[in-house]
């Protein structure tokens, strides 16, 4: 019989034990989950972009594809911001500290931060949304003084709801022109009323060289990326991150498809020039 | 005759009495041997030991949600085409298991489960059915995954093809460019000529084999007439294409029409003919079974009681239901019309941007195989009919 190991490290189905060295609650329904490899080698030999996602399992229930939330630069932390949707993330949820969750990944393509040093950035994400664009953030954050104006625009359906709070101030102070939306406010909230995409209309943006990245629910994104090329920016310089059924995160089961893509292998991270064409049918 | 006295790429006759000698060849090298057998009124492939165990004598009848075999005078060994199975079956299995779980203490083993299948060895394969295996190599091997199932069990077949001396009405490999001559990915291809088979070796693996079966160098006329059987089948479907299917009579005669088909369908997403089609379909999914392409699959947990034993097993999935497509937010695929869409346009157009070739192998499967009837080349037609 072959060796586990040998075996392990050929089969890329094969996910990889981890320790849960932190649980933070941001949200109702939604928590950070700080993960550490068990096995060193595996731990020492991980790397990811900003942007992939993770397949997270726990036998008996399954997997579940989740973004990873954590600086992509911060060798040996490895966290995902989970909101408890379905069968997986609810028992994800029903760990504590110390238990243990399984990882295959990284997976899937990445926000082009490096290609667009010396640019102007947009963020522009909703909800849960700003996870996958958080490694994006602390990335650019890290390298501040190679890009030019760095904004995050975000809308969350309440202020409760807003991930990442507690960080905010921090940004700023870095350089991050951060402006916040909600759908509803609450008696507290002095900030903006409404929908991510009319955070556009008081930008003054120079199409020419920025680049938006958009991460959110897909009828938000074709407003955001229906507000970026009205003025004027460039299809090719717009990414979305799509979200679609994705069981194996390696081409192999077809669920996932979008048009000719397989939003596991192939995005979740697209140029809109790559999906323009199919981007507003519906049931696609 | 020594192994390297045969050249791959010479051809040899033997005797109809030595396919059980090539059978028994086989099995005594090793291979667990699988061929063309009648169960439940449809020819499959199953375990073969015997050359009596062959459908010798029959045919099929396809057509649109129609299968029927029956016994003809003057057909020889192999003169039934494709039934509901294909390579598929073997290569890509119904159900596997991907990984197994076992926790003790309160922690979780994981390991693979150890790959090591027995080589197979099938005979009576297609052409159509051979280059639905290279698409299939295409999505398990050909990316920058490789699924480790897939290759153990690739690296260990051995394929006995056959060419085709008939089509059936559902057949249209003709339009795929896919046979009916088997032209690639072979150990040992079979045409049955004046009551002999002229044996064609494609590999140094078929070339071994033949070593041991009594047999002959064909004489160059033999070979010669083996090689008009295709063409002239060819031929003869080639013509099916001079008549639009509504002046054909009788029994359709497929054939597809594939020039700029990628362009053709997905500048078509909002044909009104998807929501005709769903009228009609069952989205029962079928097609995407017996289809020998068809790769998607869906991964469940397989737990015991004790939820201390947990394997993940794969298996066959369908764009046809609704799960398919299914995420928190909802099903993306909520119509049977877009679903369609989804397989017709992923098989025939996208799969092209994917892999770089059509998903579509011509062998006619899921026309036979719909239960209403349901042929994607009268789809196919009807859309690009409506092209101004």
């Amino acid at each position: 019989m072959t060796p586990l190991l040998d075996r392990s490290t050929h089969n890329p189905w094969v996910a990889h034990s981890a320790r849960i060295e932190d649980i933070c609650s941001e949200v109702p329904g939604v928590a950070t989950y700080d993960l550490a490899f068990d096995n060193p080698d595996v731990a020492s030999d991980y790397r990811f972009e900003p942007g992939q996602f993770n397949m997270l399992y726990l036998p008996g229930y399954g997997e579940s594809a989740i973004s990873i939330s954590s600086d992509p630069s911060r060798q040996g932390t490895l966290s995902h911001t989970i909101r408890v949707a379905g069968n997986v993330t609810q028992a994800i949820a029903r760990k504590n500290r110390g238990d243990h969750i399984a990882v295959r990944g990284p997976f899937g393509s990445s926000w082009p931060v490096d290609s667009y040093r010396g640019n102007d950035v947009v963020i522009a994400c909703g909800g849960i949304g700003l996870a996958p664009l958080r490694p994006a953030i602390y990335h650019i954050l890290n390298h501040r003084a190679e890009y030019g104006r760095v904004i995050l625009l975000y809308g969350a359906r309440t202020p409760k709801d807003l991930l990442y709070t507690s960080e905010y101030d921090a940004w700023r102070d870095k350089g991050l022109e951060v402006e916040v939306t909600v759908d509803i406010g609450d008696s507290d909230w002095r900030g903006h009323v409404g929908v991510v995409p009319v955070l556009f209309y008081r930008l003054r943006l120079q199409a020419k060289q920025t680049v938006v990245m958009t991460c959110g629910p897909e009828i938000m994104m074709r407003f955001v990326v229906f507000e970026a090329l009205a003025r004027r920016v460039h299809p090719e310089d717009i990414f979305v991150s799509l979200e679609r059924n994705m069981s194996c995160a390696m081409g192999f089961c077809g669920h996932c498809q979008f048009g000719p893509h397989f939003v596991c292998k192939d995005g979740p991270v697209f140029d809109f020039q790559q999906v323009a064409p199919f981007f507003n049918l519906e049931d696609l | 005759m020594a192994s390297n006295q045969i050249a791959v790429g010479s051809s040899l006759s033997i005797d109809p009495t030595q396919m059980q000698a090539l059978i028994d060849t086989l099995r005594g090298s090793g291979y667990r041997t699988v061929g063309p057998r009648i169960a439940d009124g449809s020819i499959v492939y199953a375990d073969l030991a015997s050359t009596d165990q062959l459908p010798i004598g029959y045919v099929d009848r396809q057509d649109g949600g129609l299968y029927r075999l029956e016994k003809s005078e003057g057909a020889g060994y192999f003169d039934y085409v494709v039934g509901p199975h294909s390579l598929k079956n073997f290569l890509f299995p119904p159900r596997e298991t991907l990984l197994e779980s076992i926790r003790t203490n309160g922690t979780w083993q994981m390991a693979p489960p150890e790959i090591d299948p027995t080589p197979l060895a099938v005979i009576g394969v297609r052409s159509c059915d051979l280059h639905a295996l290279s698409v299939q190599d295409k999505v398990f091997l050909g990316g920058p995954y490789v699924d480790p199932g897939y290759k153990a069990r690739r690296e260990k077949l051995f394929l006995v093809a056959v060419n085709c001396r008939r089509a059936s009405a559902t057949c249209f490999c003709h339009s795929m460019n896919t046979g009916p001559a088997v032209n690639q990915a072979f150990d040992l291809a079979l045409t049955e000529v004046d009551g002999r088979f002229v044996v064609e070796i494609g590999s140094p693996a078929g070339a071994e084999v033949m070593a041991k079966i009594e047999s002959a160098p064909a004489p160059e006329p033999l070979v010669e007439r083996a090689k008009g059987i295709s063409a002239e089948l060819k031929e003869r479907m080639n013509e099916r294409d001079e008549v639009p299917y509504s002046q054909q009579q009788g029994v359709r005669q497929r054939h597809m029409d594939t020039s700029n088909i990628h362009d053709l369908l997905l500048s078509n997403l909002e044909h009104p003919r998807w929501a005709d089609v769903a009228e009609r379909c069952l989205a029962c999914g079928n097609c995407t079974l017996v289809c020998p392409t068809c790769f998607c699959a869906s991964v469940e947990e397989v737990s015991d009681l004790t939820g201390d034993n947990v394997r993940r097993e794969r298996a066959w999935d369908s764009c046809f239901n609704a799960e398919h497509s299914y995420m928190n937010t909802g099903t993306v695929r909520k119509t049977i019309a877009s679903r369609y869409r989804q397989w017709l346009t992923h098989k025939l157009a996208t799969w092209i941007d994917q892999y770089g070739t059509s998903g579509c192998v011509g062998c006619g499967r899921c026309i036979t195989w719909c239960p209403v009837a349901i042929d994607l080349t009268e789809e196919v037609a009807a859309i690009r009919g409506d092209q101004p």
